[in-house]
C-alpha cells in the first residue's frame, strides 16, 4: 500500500527551508569571519535577502499549518517517547520495526515532535528576532547600550550552532526509515510505501 | 496520464523547481544594487571675474613696499581688512573650550606645542613666514595695523608671489633678494589677483613642518597636479576643485579647521555638505554613516605620491662632523633620515591610516600643562562608540621624541631659528640648554635647567586624498580577523570579533554530533551484517 504523507506545499516548504538554511549558514559563517566564499559584501546581501525569504516562508507555513490543522502534528507528546528513544539506541540495530507507525495524520514520531516543536517554536523565532535586531539595531541608535551588538551577534551565533547540529542529526536520521532511501524519497514525492504493508510484502 | 508520471511531475515542481526558484529570487534580490548618487555642485572655477584689476591706476603705481599694495587693496575693498583680522589665519589662535571641563582658552599655532619643530613662538623668522602678515618677527608685531595684512599670498593668481624664507612673512626686498627668492613684481601680481587657488593655500599648507608633506600626509604639492587616483576632488582629471570649493568662505571666514590646533565641534567641513548622508543608495553601506566617517573607507591610504614624516626623534640631533659641519643623511627613497639640526626621521608613503573615534572635540597640551601620560599626547581626539556624535575617522599619528623639563615635568619650547650663529638658536649653535632657556623665556615659561627627551604623539585626522569610488576600501579591510580597526576595541565588528569560547564550544558540539552519527552508522552496519550473516 502506498500512503501519501506530504502535501505539495509541505514539500515545497521543506525543501525551500532547507535551501534557505544552507544559504544562511554558508553566508552567515562568512560574515562571522570563518572563511571567504561569496565575498563579504555579497555574503551580507545574500544573507539579508535569504533572511527575508525565510521570514516570508515561515509566515506562509504558519498560515498553512493553522488552516490545514497540520499544527497538531507538531504538538509534543510523551506517549511512546521512551520506546522511540529506545528504538534509536538499540532496536534499530536489531532490525526491530519503528515503535510508532507513520501515517498521514501522524507523520512524526514523539521524538521528532519534541525536537521540531522546539525548532519551530524557539530556535527559528529566536534566530529571526536576533537576526532582525542585528540587521536594524542601528535605527534605534540612541536607545541602545554598548554591548547590544556584541550580545545580539553572540546569541545569533548560538542559534546558528544549534540549527546546524539539528541539520546534521536530521540528515542522518533521514536514513533510518524503513529503508535508507524511503524517507528522502517520501519527502520528494510525498508518497511512501507504508511500513505495515512493506512488512507483509517482506514475509 | 499514469499516476506515476503525475507524482513525478508534482514532485519535480513541489520539491525541486519551486524551492530552487525561491532561492533564485533570493539571489536576484541580493544582487539588486542602486547606482550611487551623483552631484553637480557649483564650483569656484565657475566664478566669472567681475573686474579687470590691471586697469586700476592704483595698481599701476610704483610700490615701495608690500604694505602699499595692501593699502591699495583696501582702498577699494574696504572693510575686508577688518574681516581677515578677526580670523585664525591672522591671529593664529581661536577661542576654544577644551573638553573635560578644561576651560576656555585662546589656542592656535601662536601658542601650542607640536612634535615637529616644537612650536612657532620664538622661532618667528622661520615659522611666521606662513603668517598672512608682513614681518611678525617678534612680540612687537602690530596685529592692529591693516597694512600688515598680506593680501597677495592668498589672492595672487600668477604663482610668482612668495614670502622670503627667514623673514617672518616678508617678501624679499632689494637688500636681501636672491636669484631664487627675488623681489616680487608687485604690479604684475596686484593686477592679477583673484580667488585663491590650490597653489595659494598650498604654499603654506603643503609645507608645514619644514618641507613638503611633512605634517599632514594628505596635503602636499602633488595635489597641484595629480591623478584622480591621488585625489578625486582636486585632480584636473577629476573635479579639479580648489580648496575653497569645500572650505566655503564668507567674509574671509573659511570653514573647516584642523584638529592639530582646534578643539571644538563647530565650523567643520563635512563630506555630506555636498554628498548628503545616504550617497551610496545602499542600505547597508549608508547605514555605516552613523558610526563611520566617509573618510575612513574613502581614504584607504595617504601620502600617495610623496612620503610624509611619521617619526621625529630630536634626541639624536646635534651630531656634527669632526670639523663642525652639519650632517644630512638620506633613506633609500631619498628622504632625510638624519639631519644634525633636527635628529632622526622615519618617512613613509602610501601609508595606511590609524583609526580613532572622533566627536569633533580635541584636547591639546597647553603651555601651562604638565606631562601626565607617556607618550605625551600633543593633542587628543575624543569620542567613543556610545558617543552618538562620534565616528571612526582615519588619522595620521605623528610620533617622536622631544625635549622636556625633568624637574617641572613640562615639554620644552625650543629656540631653533636665528639668522646668525651665537644667538643661542639650536639650528646654529647646537646647544640644547641655551635653546631651552631662550625658547622657554620667549614663551614666559619656567625652565629648571634639567632636561631629557620624552616620547610624544600627535593625531592628525585625514580628510584629503579621497580615492575614486572604485578604490574605496572593501568590507574585509575592517570586517575580517586582521581588521584595520584593531585599535577600536569598544565595538563588535562582525567578521573581526567573535566569542572564542562560543566558537570552541559550538565546534565541539558539532564534532561530537558528527562522531555520534558515525558511531551510530557503524553500529547499524555492523549489526546489519551480523544479522544477515546469522541468517
Amino acid at each position: 500500500m502506498i500512503n501519501k504523507f506530504y502535501t505539495p506545499y509541505n514539500r515545497f516548504w521543506h525543501w525551500t527551508q532547507m535551501l534557505m538554511v544552507i544559504l544562511l549558514s554558508v553566508t552567515g559563517w562568512e560574515i562571522h569571519g570563518t572563511y571567504k566564499f561569496f565575498g563579504y559584501q555579497a555574503a551580507v546581501s545574500i544573507h539579508n535577502a535569504a533572511a527575508w525569504g525565510f521570514i516570508i516562508l515561515t509566515i506562509f507555513s504558519m498560515f498553512w499549518m493553522a488552516l490545514t490543522g497540520e499544527w497538531k502534528q507538531y504538538l509534543p507528546t510523551m506517549n511512546k517517547m521512551g520506546a522511540q528513544i529506545k528504538f534509536y539506541l538499540s532496536g534499530i540495530f536489531y532490525g526491530e520495526p519503528h515503535p510508532v507507525l507513520k501515517s498521514r495524520h501522524r507523520k512524526l514520531n514523539p521524538l521528532q515532535r519534541m525536537v521540531y516543536f522546539l525548532i519551530l517554536m524557539i530556535t527559528i523565532p529566536f534566530q529571526i528576532i536576533t537576526g532582525l535586531i542585528y540587521m536594524y539595531f542601528h535605527l534605534a541608535k540612541n536607545a541602545i547600550g554598548i554591548e547590544y551588538m556584541r550580545d545580539t551577534a553572540i546569541l545569533h551565533t548560538i542559534g546558528a550552532f544549534l540549527l546546524i547540529a539539528f541539520l546534521l542529526v536530521h540528515v542522518y536520521l533521514v536514513t533510518t526509515g524503513h529503508t535508507v532511501w524511503s524517507n528522502i524519497k517520501a519527502m520528494f514525492t510525498g508518497y511512501e510505501k507504508s511500513e505495515e504493508h512493506a512488512e507483509l510484502e517482506h514475509q | 496520464m499514469s499516476k506515476k508520471i503525475r507524482i513525478f511531475i508534482g514532485s519535480l515542481f513541489a520539491s525541486v523547481i519551486f524551492p530552487t526558484a525561491a532561492i533564485f529570487i533570493v539571489f536576484w534580490f541580493s544582487s539588486q544594487k542602486n547606482e550611487p548618487q551623483t552631484i553637480d555642485p557649483v564650483l569656484r572655477a565657475d566664478h566669472i571675474k567681475s573686474v579687470d584689476h590691471s586697469e586700476f591706476e592704483v595698481l599701476q603705481q610704483e610700490f615701495e613696499s608690500p604694505h602699499e599694495v595692501t593699502e591699495a587693496c583696501v582702498g577699494c575693498h574696504n572693510g575686508r581688512d577688518n574681516e581677515i583680522m578677526q580670523t585664525a589665519h591672522w591671529k593664529w589662535e581661536r577661542e576654544a573650550e577644551l573638553p573635560n571641563g578644561r576651560g576656555v582658552h585662546n589656542i592656535g599655532k601662536k601658542n601650542l606645542l607640536n612634535n615637529f619643530c616644537t612650536g612657532a613662538a620664538g622661532n618667528n623668522g622661520s615659522c611666521m613666514r606662513c603668517h598672512i602678515g608682513y614681518g611678525w618677527k617678534d612680540k612687537s608685531f602690530d596685529f592692529g595695523d591693516p597694512t600688515n595684512v598680506d593680501c597677495l599670498v592668498c589672492h595672487d593668481n600668477t604663482e610668482t608671489y612668495f614670502k622670503r624664507s627667514g623673514e617672518a612673512g616678508m617678501p624679499a626686498t632689494t637688500e636681501n633678494a636672491t636669484l631664487a627668492q627675488p623681489v616680487p613684481d608687485y604690479n604684475y601680481v596686484a593686477q592679477n589677483v583673484g580667488l585663491p587657488t590650490r597653489h595659494n593655500c598650498g604654499v603654506c599648507h603643503f609645507y608645514g613642518g619644514g618641507g613638503n608633506n611633512v605634517k599632514h600626509g594628505d596635503l602636499e604639492e602633488a595635489l597641484l597636479e595629480c591623478s584622480k587616483e591621488v585625489d578625486v576632488h582636486m585632480s584636473p582629471d577629476g573635479a579639479d576643485m580648489v580648496c575653497t570649493d569645500c572650505h566655503k568662505t564668507e567674509n574671509h571666514n573659511i570653514t573647516g579647521k584642523h584638529y592639530g590646533v582646534s578643539a571644538m565641534n563647530k565650523n567643520r567641513v563635512n563630506c555630506e555638505d555636498c554628498h548628503g548622508n545616504a550617497p551610496h543608495n545602499d542600505r547597508i553601506i549608508d547605514g555605516h554613516f552613523e558610526k563611520v566617517a566617509c573618510q575612513t573607507c574613502h581614504i584607504p591610504t595617504y601620502a600617495k605620491v610623496n612620503a610624509t614624516k611619521l617619526w621625529w626623534d630630536w634626541s639624536s640631533a646635534g651630531r656634527l662632523t669632526d670639523d663642525g659641519h652639519s650632517i644630512a643623511e638620506n633613506d633609500a627613497d631619498g628622504n632625510h633620515n638624519y639631519l644634525s639640526i633636527k635628529g632622526n626621521f622615519v618617512w613613509d608613503d602610501n601609508v595606511e591610516p590609524e583609526y580613532q573615534w572622533h566627536n569633533g572635540t580635541a584636547d591639546h597640551y597647553l603651555l601651562e600643562d604638565t606631562i601626565s601620560t607617556i607618550p605625551v599626547k600633543i593633542n587628543e581626539l575624543f569620542g567613543s562608540y556610545t558617543d552618538t556624535t562620534a565616528k571612526i575617522v582615519p588619522v595620521k599619528v605623528h610620533r617622536g621624541k622631544q625635549m622636556y623639563d625633568t624637574e617641572y615635568n613640562t615639554l620644552i619650547s625650543m629656540k631653533l631659528h636665528a639668522a646668525e650663529k651665537g644667538e643661542g638658536a639650536f639650528w646654529k649653535d647646537f646647544d640644547w640648554d641655551t635653546s631651552a632657556v631662550l625658547g622657554m623665556q620667549y614663551n614666559n615659561r619656567p625652565y629648571s635647567g634639567q632636561w631629557d627627551f620624552v616620547e610624544t604623539e600627535a593625531s592628525w585626522p585625514l580628510n584629503h586624498m579621497v580615492a575614486p569610488k572604485e578604490q574605496a576600501m572593501s568590507c574585509t579591510e575592517c570586517h575580517s580577523r586582521d581588521s584595520r580597526l584593531a585599535n577600536i576595541d569598544d565595538i563588535y565588528v562582525p567578521g573581526r570579533d567573535h566569542s572564542r569560547f562560543l566558537d570552541n564550544l559550538g565546534n565541539i558540539i558539532l564534532v561530537l554530533t558528527i562522531l555520534g552519527i558515525l558511531v551510530h552508522t557503524i553500529l547499524r552496519i555492523a549489526f546489519y551484517k551480523k544479522r544477515h550473516h546469522a541468517h
